[in-house]
């Protein structure tokens, strides 16, 4: 593989990555809590779409139309039924209650499914490419990167032009002058961890079709999540797209230099920003 | 004829200390009334309780009869009472029509909607398409009361609308009183400038230190009476 084909593939990836980070960075911008379960959901996500493959023999993409209503109303429920209790001006009630939520998904899996590595088979899919020129681009992997874009799309269309949209974003600024407009706080942080829990749905289903996974994947899936959200900005959608391409293409750098270092490569190149620009690439310094 | 806002006795609390102490009193249909206090009197606590922001520790307040107890503040937006905030509040990142749009969350039927907002506050009008955290102090209020409106309120709350702005800008905000009160909305406006305040109000009601000091019809009051009830001399 030559480089400019690895900054290719980086920059798909970096789709994928944009969903799982989108619905962090939702998340933290509308309540400003962050889920440290975020990635088991996915995780979980990825095992109920296994289990419609393997046992319903639903193809992977129809399992989409089963898992991200589920995780949708799931997240709904975990929102209003326990961290809506758990809510306070200390960000540590939250954080306890969504690392337990983490540990309980993880060691759940495990009961279930073992420790065995696992995919969701695409069948043609799966080694289907485009030459374009002297490239060679997975048909996936252009998917998915498709797939991440309009789900941004959508998601700042929801923002800009719905009332819950709205809704969300007053609410975002100041919580007690969105009540004071008539806006119930709490159904707006269902729908906003429902959206995030929808769109961690969508990532931890096509990323099983593209990596294996286990029931401990999900925080790796976080961390990434995590960088990507650091990279682009907080509170940044299209940020949340550019974070993913930087980091992806880093990886996919640094696998290209060194096989065993795609991740470190990764890793470094958020501590550089995060140490040259802490705002993240497209977000506001934000006064302290 | 019943009160549109009736208080019994209420009492609310910060942790242990006493903000307002067994205040009770009635607001009637397309009245104004004017809760006026010095600093740290309590206006905003009442307000507050009133718009559901605060559980009171003791006491009833009732709206149309019906008691707002346990009712949260988004339901009482609902019911009919709006509050513009100490302090503006506005949400800084959106535009001034969107601020708007998001007082007219709960979609209450009335006669104001943006058009009517902008005919009646020229200040938003000319600043619809800023964002709100551009706009100047008097901007700022203006937008805050076109917020409350869009949600079509029987019961308007202001709370110290005049707070830091220049004379003219007050004058210029006070200007669209006589609207809400031509569309039957009844007002209870919160102020430390007593003149302002006494000059469109129907009832005064003083507060000192969390206790009544004095209420009876605005035209009637002394100066040496408000004077006594306001500094508590
Ligand atoms: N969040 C709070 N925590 C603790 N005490 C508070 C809080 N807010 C207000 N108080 C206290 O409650 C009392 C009443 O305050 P309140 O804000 O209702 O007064 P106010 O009449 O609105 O004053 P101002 O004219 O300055 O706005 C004051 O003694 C104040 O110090
Ligand atoms: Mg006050």
């Amino acid at each position: 593989m030559d480089l400019t084909n690895a900054v290719l593939q980086g920059v798909l990836l970096g789709g994928l990555y944009a969903i799982f980070a989108t619905g962090l960075s939702l998340v933290f911008g509308v309540m400003r809590i962050v889920n440290l379960a975020h990635g088991d959901f996915a995780t979980l996500a990825a095992f109920v779409a296994l289990v419609l493959v393997t046992g319903v023999g639903l193809p992977v993409w129809a399992t989409l139309l089963v898992v991200v209503p589920v995780l949708a109303l799931l997240g709904y429920a975990v929102q209003r039924l326990l961290l809506q209790r758990a809510l306070s001006p200390s960000p540590l009630p939250v954080l306890l209650v969504t690392f337990a939520l983490s540990i309980v998904i993880q060691n759940g899996l495990l009961e279930v499914f073992s420790s065995d590595q696992n995919r969701l088979r695409l069948g043609r899919l799966d080694t289907a490419s485009l030459h374009v020129g002297a490239f060679a681009l997975g048909v996936y992997p252009l998917l998915v990167f498709v797939v991440a874009v309009l789900i941004l799309a959508g998601l700042a269309l929801f923002l800009s032009r719905t009332r819950t949209g709205r809704a969300m974003r007053a609410t975002s600024d100041d919580r007690e002058a969105a009540q004071l407009a008539g806006v119930d706080h709490r159904h707006v942080y269902g729908v906003a961890t429902a959206l995030a829990f929808a769109t961690v749905a969508v990532a931890g289903v096509l990323s099983g079709a593209q990596t294996s996974f286990t029931p401990s994947s999900g925080p790796s899936l976080l961390i990434f999540a995590f960088e990507v959200v650091i990279i682009g900005g907080l509170g940044n959608l299209w940020g949340s797209l550019a974070g993913g391409i930087v980091l992806g293409v880093a990886q996919n750098v640094g696998a290209w230099v060194d096989p065993a270092q795609q991740v470190l490569a990764g890793h470094l190149v958020f501590l550089l920003v995060l140490a040259l620009r802490p705002q993240g690439l497209f977000g506001r310094a934000v006064p302290a | 004829m019943t009160a549109l806002l009736e208080v019994r006795d209420v009492e609310a609390r910060y942790g242990d200390a006493l903000a307002l102490s067994r205040i009770s009193l009635e607001v009637a249909e397309q009245q104004t009334l004017a809760v006026i206090g010095a600093n740290g009197a309590g206006k905003s606590t009442l307000l507050r309780c009133l718009a559901g922001l605060m559980p009171v520790s003791a006491g009833q307040i009732r709206f149309r009869g019906e008691s707002l107890d346990r009712v949260p503040a988004h339901r009482r937006v609902a019911a009919g009472i709006s509050l513009v905030p100490e302090g503006r509040r506005l949400f800084a990142s959106l535009t001034v029509t969107d601020n708007l749009l998001v007082g007219a969350h709960q979609r209450r039927p009335g006669p104001w909607d943006l058009d009517a907002v902008f005919e009646a506050l020229p200040l938003v009008a000319q600043r619809r398409d800023r964002y709100a955290g551009a706009l100047s102090g008097g901007e700022q209020q203006a937008v805050a009361i076109g917020r409350a409106l869009m949600a079509n309120p029987e019961l308007l709350l202001l709370d110290e609308v005049s707070l830091g702005l220049a004379p003219v800008v007050i004058k210029q905000v006070y200007e669209v009183l006589p609207a809400i009160k031509a569309a039957g909305t009844t007002v209870l406006v919160v102020e430390q400038d007593v003149r302002q305040a006494l000059a469109v109000a129907d009832e005064v009601h003083c507060l000192l230190e969390g206790r009544t000091t004095l209420t009876g019809p605005a035209g009637s009051v002394s100066q040496e009476e408000v004077a006594r009830a306001y500094f508590g001399v």
